[in-house]
């Protein structure tokens, strides 16, 4: 507050407002300085000049307010391309890598240096940031309906999903269980994980998109089995003792809160933690059936603003799709779909498992408000007994 | 004929006064007060009259006071100690009553949570008698005690300087014995700051989120807070039904402030002075 005054008070001489405010200001001068002889010459109405340094006071305090925002904006403005890369949560090592490794390709084909930033958090609050006006121009989220909300809102084409090989997802993951080491509870399947007195990890579905496809996953292995999917799913959720919004939230609790005895976790991320945690306190284990989990890819048009801008955008997100960025992505634990210059225990380390596409549950535009909408089946778990 | 305010400067400041106030407060609030409007009351009352959002908001300020009535005996008891005795340390303790006003909340929260978490140093101790702290509602609580006591201990420190020694003393020559000299001689000029400190904290506890989010198991209906089912419905897309829970719990601090200032008024008139 002090500051703003401070600001204020050195405003008017400034000259940002002109003939008016110095007017006032010569007003403000006689009155403060010559009180009584005023009483006696000026028969002016009592409360105009009281009202008219009010009418200042405003003027002044907006303009405070105004330059600090306005200085805020100013610095922003630069020469050289940036790119914001508004990403979800367990993507952080690989895009680091990865803008390093763009950017030194960018700069060999005789470009200038790109500033790439990269932002990590929940899929569904990243894409409500965006849709909220951060100027993102690269989205790389955790699943399609997300880009469809940003889509939705008029930031990008809605057949977005079709510019790009393999449904603009340049690697896939799918959902596997970590838990501690020697596997204490026996957990196999996704049966095992609705017995009595286990603690299953998994983040919120309403804020997270990797624990939509965990509970996505959940949901198949119930309908393949026979089971009533959406009790199975409830009973599911009743074990979860701590309810994260995001996925590495989840991660923290089960590995260094010693909550829980299994973490419904992205096979990335199950593979980072054993390999960050040390393999000798938890094992990986992989169930029977989970899902092919897309994370896509898209350029938000509307954000894009200069040709430049758009050239490192469209080369960016084509990047992904050669060998080396490939070899990278396998390297940081995800499926890819060109193996030519991975390593080859990068390849070899995936086991063979059922997975299930969003599609056969009807994709994202039909699953979104039935299972996770504001009253959907995932809401309703939640009600007392 | 004109007449002055003896006071310069007051159409300036109050030119000021007004304009920030309704930059930085009252547009905010009238904002969710409008966003609520345009939704409807019958649709606000549709949201908020659901189990889920009272239980989150029973919680919320249910936890809250809890906290602030925490903090009155304590941030009292600690202000006391700070100000009447004289120990070695005195000084780095009083400066580290401020800490949780300057420590990112999130930062607050991680801490405790791996304090208190079962495998923390304070929570294994605890899960030995059977005790779960962190991710249950005795974990909300002590993160809203943290954020809340600078509130209640720097309100009620200067006015602790201001009593004089003397008055104890001179209570004590009268003949009265110590419990009747704190009942009815310090506590009445301690009850105007005190109150203040503590609307303070429990209006800060209510809208606390940083660091409870940590520590709170979040789950539905057991461990959920309010402000972070606004968060839910925000990352729904459903800014009605966020603005409506905003307003539910606007509506409730500002009755609890109410009464906190009525109460007071009541004192200010019973003592007859401060």
């Amino acid at each position: 507050m002090l500051h703003f005054i401070t600001i204020g008070s050195g405003v008017p001489s400034m000259g940002i407002f002109g003939n008016a405010a110095n007017d006032e200001k010569s007003d403000l001068e006689t009155g403060s300085a010559a009180p009584i002889r005023d009483i006696e010459l000026r028969p002016v109405p009592a409360c105009a000049p009281v009202s008219a340094r009010i009418w200042l006071g405003i003027v002044a305090s907006v303009a405070a307010i105004g330059l600090v925002l306005g200085s805020s904006i100013a610095t922003k403005a630069q020469a050289e391309v940036k790119l914001l890369n508004v990403s979800y949560d367990p993507t952080r090592e690989f895009y680091r890598e990865f803008n390093e490794v763009f950017s030194a390709f960018w700069v060999a084909q005789g470009n200038p240096a790109p500033v790439i930033e990269t932002s990590h958090g929940g899929s569904g609050s990243q894409a409500r940031a965006v849709v909220d006006g951060l100027k993102a121009q690269v989205l790389t989220l955790a699943l399609s309906g997300d880009i469809d909300r940003a889509a939705k809102a008029g930031l990008l084409p809605e057949d977005w999903q079709s510019k790009l090989p393999h449904n603009s997802s340049p690697y896939t993951s799918t959902i596997v269980f970590l838990v501690r080491e020697g596997n204490p509870k026996g957990l196999k399947d996704w049966g095992d994980l609705v017995n009595e007195g286990v603690q299953v990890i998994t983040p919120n579905p309403k804020t997270s998109g990797g624990a939509r496809w965990n509970y996505l996953a959940a949901w198949a292995f119930a309908e393949k089995n026979g089971l009533d999917p959406k009790d199975f799913v409830g009973k599911l959720y009743k074990n979860v003792p701590v309810l994260d919004s995001a996925a590495r939230g989840s991660t923290t609790t089960f590995a260094q809160r010693g909550i829980g005895d299994v973490l419904l976790a992205w096979e990335n991320e199950a593979y980072l933690g054993l390999k960050e945690l040390g393999d000798d306190q938890f094992d990986i284990v992989v169930p029977s059936i989970s899902v092919l989990a897309e994370p896509p890819v898209a350029i938000v048009e509307k954000n894009i603003e200069s040709d430049e801008q758009r050239k490192v955008a469209e080369a960016y997100l084509n990047y992904l799709y050669t060998p080396e960025s490939q070899a990278l992505a396998l390297k940081h634990f995800y499926h890819a779909w060109d193996t030519s210059a991975a390593a080859p225990e990068d390849v070899a380390r995936f086991p063979k498992l059922e997975l299930v596409d969003i599609a056969s549950f009807g994709g994202w535009a039909k699953v979104q408000p039935e299972h996770f909408g504001d009253g959907g089946i995932f809401d309703q778990i939640y009600v007392a007994k | 004929m004109i007449q002055r305010s003896p006071m310069p400067g007051l159409g300036l400041s109050m030119g000021i006064t007004m304009a920030m106030l309704s930059l930085v407060v009252l547009l905010p609030i009238g904002a969710l007060l409008l966003k609520g409007a345009s939704y409807g009351l019958a649709g606000v009352w549709e949201t908020v009259n659901r189990e889920r959002v009272w239980a989150a908001l029973y919680l919320s300020f249910r936890l809250s006071l809890f906290a602030a009535i925490f903090n009155l005996i304590f941030g009292l008891l600690l202000a006391w100690v700070l100000v009447r005795y004289r120990f070695p340390g005195r000084r780095i303790l009083d400066a580290a009553v401020d800490l949780p006003f300057a420590l990112p909340t999130a930062v607050a929260g991680i801490a405790l949570t791996a304090l208190y978490a079962p495998n923390g140093a304070f929570g294994a101790l605890a899960a030995d008698i059977g005790w779960k702290i962190a991710y249950t509602q005795s974990g909300i609580f002590l993160a809203l005690v943290f954020v809340g006591l600078p509130f209640m201990t720097r309100t009620v420190q200067p006015v602790i300087e201001e009593i004089d020694a003397e008055v104890e003393e001179a209570s004590a020559t009268l003949g009265a014995s110590r419990v009747h000299t704190l009942r009815h001689v310090i506590l009445p000029m301690l009850m105007p700051a005190a109150l203040t400190g503590f609307a303070l904290s429990l209006a800060r506890a209510v809208g606390e989120y940083g660091s409870v989010i940590f520590i709170a198991g979040n789950i539905p209906l057991v461990t959920e807070i309010a402000p972070l089912l606004i968060v839910i419905q925000l990352e729904e897309f459903n800014y009605d039904a966020a603005a409506a829970i905003g307003i539910a719990m606007l509506l409730i601090s500002f009755a609890m402030l109410l009464v906190i200032n009525l109460i007071q008024i009541w004192s200010r008139r019973r003592i007859g002075y401060v």
